[in-house]
């Protein structure tokens, strides 16, 4: 009796049973949608956070901006256009190229090739300033003996 | 001596970014908004939500939108400020009462005195968002031609008000 029990017990969390989490949004595309758009997006409140990630009233705002304008049809791009044309470039996590971000994009390029450019100067100017070994005969001589041990000499 | 000049020269202006970078501040973004035509907007009325505010009454005049709320702590510093320059009469200040409710908003107005001529309603934050609002409180100077020209995030100061509001409010207003 008390093993059957025992047993009952061990079996009893076959019947438990796991839902899938409910989702908040009434529309759980629109609102995948709306995040992989967010996440590109900064919030202005928590500037180093995403708007999917902030918790600010004017990101829950935004959000919301967000929804209301993928239900009207817009494209993602049309989105980033309006809060671009009301937050600025600041809102996008990956800024633009354009020719005030040039030197954004291309400035450690531009350092790079200084880096290298200053290290083969350099070693050109080494080269240049090192005096070629030139060994006397006898300097020659040891030199060649230190290289080349007799063999005999060696056991 | 040669040798160390470049190092030298390296780090002077790698200080110099620095300095200037370090010394500005984060949360002043500049808005596209500048230049650009003001976002046209009806909303009712804070004092009287029956009547309407429509932002393109406004056309005509150089005029300021003050956002603020009752829950915004620096618009309490920035308040006595925009009382003064009602009292001047210069130019009329506008209000947006953003994310408020009306009798929080009411209330705080009949504590620290009304500066504004109309105030516009602004419950849910759609027009904040049109104009780019991400700090209470923040102050556009609009032209005659409804162009936004300036600009103020956070509290209008006296120190802001003389050096950049007033004067350009003139020379708009001399336009």
């Amino acid at each position: 009796m008390k093993h059957l029990l025992i047993l009952l017990i061990c079996l009893l969390p076959a019947f438990s049973y796991a839902g899938e989490a409910k989702d908040l949004a009434e529309d759980p595309v629109l609102e995948k949608r709306m995040i992989g758009l967010a996440e590109n997006l900064r919030c202005l409140v928590c500037q180093n956070e995403s708007l999917a990630s902030s918790r600010s009233e004017l990101a829950n705002d935004l959000r919301r901006e967000i929804r209301e304008q993928m239900k009207k049809g817009m494209t993602d791009q049309e989105i980033i256009d309006y809060l671009v044309s009301r937050y600025g470039d600041f809102v996008l996590f990956d800024p633009p190229m354009k020719s005030y971000t040039l030197l954004l994009w291309y400035g450690p390029f531009a350092l790079l090739l200084i880096g290298l450019a200053g290290l083969v100067f350099q070693l050109r100017k080494r080269k240049n300033t090192l005096p070629e070994g030139q060994l006397s005969a006898e300097q020659a001589q040891r030199a060649a003996a230190l290289l080349n041990p007799p063999k005999d000499s060696q056991t | 001596m040669m040798r160390y000049i470049w190092p030298f020269v390296a780090f002077v202006v790698l200080a110099g970014f620095l300095y200037v970078g370090l010394g500005l501040n984060p949360h002043e973004v500049p808005s596209p908004l500048i230049n650009k035509p003001a976002p046209a907007f009806t909303l009712p009325q804070l004092h009287d939500p029956a009547k309407q505010f429509v932002s393109q009454d406004m056309n005509g005049k150089v005029w300021l939108l003050n956002v603020w709320a009752s829950w915004c702590v620096s618009c309490r510093e920035e308040h006595p400020v925009l009382m003064a320059l009602a009292r001047q009469n210069i130019v009329p200040i506008y209000g947006l009462d953003y994310k408020d409710n009306r009798k929080d908003g009411e209330a705080w107005l009949r504590n620290g005195g009304d500066p504004y001529t109309v105030i516009a309603s602004d419950t849910e934050g759609r027009i904040g968002i049109d104009y780019g609002v991400y700090g209470v409180p923040e102050t556009y100077v609009i032209d005659k031609q409804g162009v936004i020209r300036y600009k103020q995030i956070g509290a209008v100061t006296h120190e802001s008000l003389q050096e950049k509001i007033l004067p350009l409010v003139a020379e708009l207003q001399a336009k």
